[in-house]
């Protein structure tokens, strides 16, 4: 069959209402891209921050490959290729500043951890002074900047530089370019000297040619001529002399285990090895097992030392606060409910005013106004105290505990128990209850056999809404729970904003995510959403 | 109140414009820089000293535009989220000197070469020296402003009392003699240092003692003994509200405030100078600013720590200029016309017994302690 225009019918029709489809999607696609930009995405990046973990592999890369070896069961510290892999990670860290923030990461799980990596920081570039000193004692050509840049880089990148050094400029120096002779004949000493060269050119700004390298430089040069004293010979003219002269010197080897033990002697116990040797992954568990008092060991996952157990108690509390909080809002907001929706319209609508004027005032003059009414000092102590209930020096205790936090949320919830609850109620026909009784029921049976159950619906509306703000609820336990009376969302707002453990701040909030699933999908299976009424 | 308080601030902003006129011929110009900044500060009272002090005087010079962000009490954690996600939305910093210890050796702040940036002192010292004789350089990072301490306040009307007056720190943790209730702030510093020194530790072997194992456990089970009475507070504003309520006795908070409770606003509290521990604020770059930024922050930061601008501050707030050279100037507040000189926290008569914040201590620890103080405090 064909259109007027010769097209088939059925195409021509596809088209039109792929056309009618794609209209929708535009309508709808401001909306999407809000709720995915906002909504979505935060919460993938709450999911992936909980596990992700790469700074301990990205701080420490050379540690965490040589440690793969170590026993973790091991009572002893590792070797000393750990130890020197350490120092140069360190060093490296150190320059980088980015020492402090392994050491926070490391200490969320192993208290010490922190003024460890501090401490050691500051020392690890005076591991190895005197190897250096020795070299440049041997001959003091060691001691110039230049000589290092000539035997290890790329003479075409030392013309380069030398005519960059003569325009004068501060800036735009070109990066080191390792030669094909040190990268063969001194690889190890090339590397470290490549990651000197590019801190200093790069990250700190300066003039390579001016920068004393790194004592790790040196000790590995030592080294490296040491074990292969043929390596001179790839080299020409004096550079060949000079590391001779090293391979015929008499020079100390490096002990970078005594330096460590030296800078504390934490590092000769295996407990800091365990730690980093745990926790080098990419990702990790480590933070969610921290959000439930566990953590890892050697020997496996275990409890948190007793004094660090809080969270699975924040968890409790928050819960159980959360219930009391549901629970009391739907005893006081039934019976309010059940006379908006049965009180003549003048009165009900006076009424619906006084519910809904808090519910439009602000949540924190609300709770600020709680505070003043609770305090010591405050309304109710004071009209108690002159009608001579409670004395002076007796005056009741209802703010920086959990009382504090159940009143005022209590009443700040109670809209959203009442709202669901009325819209509900206003379709109950008063002339079912006038039914029930003409047909023998007394006050009780009717209320309970008749209106109640059909009023389950609005219950099950106002306690999951109030149930689930309640739960993630900050600023009112914040103000008024004091220490003992706080949420989990108090929490994790003390991770993001002042301890800065954002993976535990992540991983509780997931955590408190899935709780509020978990708890949606039992109430799914027991009262049924579809029963919920919001409206 | 308010009306006072607006009025105050539009006489306090004229003022220092003349003097600040007057150095005018003395500010080099700045090439290649932005024309409007974002600071970050505490709010209320001290950033309006600020404002008073350097913006306004600033923005009269150089027309450059100032925008204020009060995030200071978070401001590393602002600090880190900004530099990942590569968009560093303020130009200038003010923290307290263990922030910028934080901020510096996570290499969120840049270093900043005093001799070269910062003005030379009036009497003619180099930067260097001039912050150097109140010790307030702490770190390569940190420009100070500030010397402030962390002190008590208590009630001068408690009946329960029976007229006794609290002399010493240790009053905080006799509850007998001075029952009611304390506000301590939530966090461990000072709060240990201050148990410990009432548990008769000696000043010189604090750190010491928080350093051996069982010393923080010994501070908390000090704490332990008051906890029950104890209001904790988060920001410094709380504690003289909490004074003026009545609803502690006596509480910790930074000197500045209580000054502005006893003599601005009257209220019946008083100062307990015993063991205050002093500290200091002041500037701080953040990392990964560009060129034309950078160059206008430090244009900025040359004009607003010179000798004048720091004695200026002191006119609105108690607390001490951190150069030397400036210490000399402090005169009187600029609205109440008291002599400022007897409220500072460098008063010899207030400094019988002080602590300095020992910040490296607190660098290398804070995460440790901190930890188990949060986790002590949860229980």
């Amino acid at each position: 069959m064909l259109t007027a225009d010769g097209v088939p019918l059925r195409r021509s029709l596809n088209r039109a209402l792929r056309r009618q489809k794609l209209r929708a999607m535009l309508l709808i696609a401001p909306l999407l891209v809000f709720v995915l930009i906002t909504f979505l995405a935060p919460i993938g990046d709450m999911l992936f921050r909980s596990v992700e973990n790469q700074i301990v592999s990205n701080t420490l890369p050379r540690t965490v490959a040589s440690l793969s070896d170590w026993d973790l069961a091991s009572e002893t510290p590792p070797d000393e290729t750990v130890f020197r892999a350490l120092a140069h990670d360190l060093v490296i860290a150190t320059e980088l500043k980015t020492h402090t923030r392994l050491g926070s990461r490391l200490n969320y799980e192993a208290s010490g951890m922190s003024s460890l990596l501090r401490s050691t920081g500051r020392d690890v570039e005076d591991f190895g002074e005197d190897l250096s000193a020795s070299l440049a004692d041997l001959d003091p050509v060691w001691a110039e900047p230049v000589t290092w840049a000539d035997l290890l880089g790329d003479p075409a990148w030392r013309a380069e530089h030398e005519s960059w050094a003569a325009t004068g400029q501060r800036s735009g120096a070109p990066a080191f370019q390792p030669s094909a002779t040190a990268l063969t004949a001194l690889p190890r000493t090339t590397e470290i000297y490549g990651a000197f060269a590019r801190i200093t050119q790069e990250v700190n700004g300066r003039n390579l040619m001016r920068q004393d390298p790194w004592h790790l430089v040196a000790i590995t040069l030592i080294e490296e001529i040491k074990a292969d004293p043929a390596a001179a010979q790839a080299f020409a003219g004096e550079h060949a002399a000079r590391l001779a002269a090293i391979a015929g010197a008499d020079l100390a080897q490096a002990d970078f285990t005594a330096a460590f033990a030296d800078s504390n002697d934490r590092w000769i116990t295996p407990t800091p090895w365990s730690v980093i040797a745990l926790y080098a992954a990419p990702y990790t568990p480590g933070y969610f097992l921290n959000a439930v008092d566990l953590g890892k060991t050697p020997e496996g996952i275990a409890p948190r030392p007793a004094d660090e157990q809080v969270y699975i108690m924040l968890f409790m509390r928050t819960l159980w606060l959360s219930l009391t909080i549901t629970a009391l809002c739907l005893l006081l907001g039934y019976p309010v409910a059940w006379l908006l929706a049965n009180l003549p319209a003048r009165q009900a609508n006076l009424l619906m005013i006084l519910v809904l004027l808090p519910f439009w005032t602000s949540l924190l003059v609300r709770t600020s106004a709680w505070k003043v009414l609770l305090q010591r000092q405050g309304v109710i102590n004071d009209v108690l105290v002159w009608i001579g209930l409670i004395g002076d020096d007796a005056r009741l205790v209802m703010i920086n505990n959990q009382l504090g936090t159940v009143i005022a949320m209590t009443h700040i919830l109670l809209p959203f128990m009442i709202l669901p609850l009325y819209s509900v109620m206003k379709t109950i026909p008063p002339t079912y209850m006038r039914a029930a009784k003409s047909l023998g029921a007394n006050d009780w049976s009717a209320f309970w056999r008749v209106y109640f159950p059909q009023s389950v619906p609005g219950i099950a509306a106002g306690c999951i809404l109030v149930f689930i703000l309640a739960i993630g609820y900050y600023i009112t336990p914040e103000l008024m729970g004091g220490a003992r009376g706080v949420f989990i969302s108090n929490r994790i707002a003390y991770h993001i904003g002042t301890s800065l453990n954002w993976g535990l701040a992540a991983a509780l909030g997931t955590i408190l995510l899935i709780v509020v699933l978990v708890l949606y999908w039992v109430y799914d299976r027991f009262v049924g959403v579809n029963n919920v009424k919001l409206g | 109140m308010k009306i006072k308080t607006l009025l105050g601030a539009t006489a306090l902003a004229t003022l220092p414009l003349s003097a600040g006129v007057a150095f005018a011929q003395d500010l080099p110009a700045c090439e290649n820089c932005a024309d409007s900044m974002v600071l970050m500060s505490w709010g209320g009272a001290y950033q309006a000293s600020q404002v008073a002090a350097y913006a306004e005087p600033y923005t009269a010079l150089t027309g450059v535009t100032i925008t204020w962000d009060e995030g200071s009490n978070e401001a590393v954690a602002k600090m880190r989220a900004a530099s990942e996600a590569g968009n560093m939305t303020f130009d200038l910093v003010d923290v307290e000197g263990p922030d910028a210890q934080r901020a510096c050796d996570e290499g969120l702040a840049v270093e900043v070469d005093f001799d070269a940036v910062l003005a030379p002192g009036t009497d003619g010292s180099s930067p260097t020296d001039d912050f150097g004789a109140s010790g307030s350089i702490i770190n390569d990072c940190f420009v100070p402003q500030i010397v402030f301490s962390t002190t008590f306040g208590y009630r001068t009307d408690v009946a329960a009392w029976n007229g006794k007056t609290p002399d010493s720190l240790c009053a905080v943790f006799d509850l007998e003699n001075f029952p009611g209730m304390r506000a301590l702030e939530g966090r461990p510093k000072k709060n240990l240092e201050w148990a410990l020194l009432c548990d008769g530790v000696a000043k010189d072997d604090l750190y010491d003692v928080l350093s051996s194992d069982g010393g923080v456990d010994r501070a908390l089970a000090k704490l332990d003994t008051i906890r029950d009475s104890v209001v904790w507070w988060s920001a410094g504003a709380e504690t003289p509200q909490l004074l003026a309520d009545g609803e502690v006795v006596m509480g910790s908070t930074y000197n500045g405030r209580l000054f502005s409770a006893i003599e601005e606003q009257k209220q019946p509290i008083a100062m307990l100078w015993d063991w205050q521990v002093f500290d200091y604020d002041g500037w701080v770059v953040p990392a990964g600013l560009d060129e034309a930024r950078m160059n206008r922050v430090m244009h900025f930061l040359h004009f607003a720590t010179d000798t004048q601008r720091l004695a200026d501050q002191a006119k609105y707030i108690s607390y001490g200029p951190a150069r030397g050279s400036s210490q000399p100037l402090v005169s009187t507040h600029a609205t109440l016309g008291i002599e400022m000189a007897p409220h500072m926290p460098t008063n010899p008569a207030n400094q019988k017994n002080y602590l300095v914040n020992n910040i490296e201590w607190w660098a290398d620890n804070q995460d440790e302690v901190e930890a188990v103080f949060q986790n002590w405090l949860a229980r």
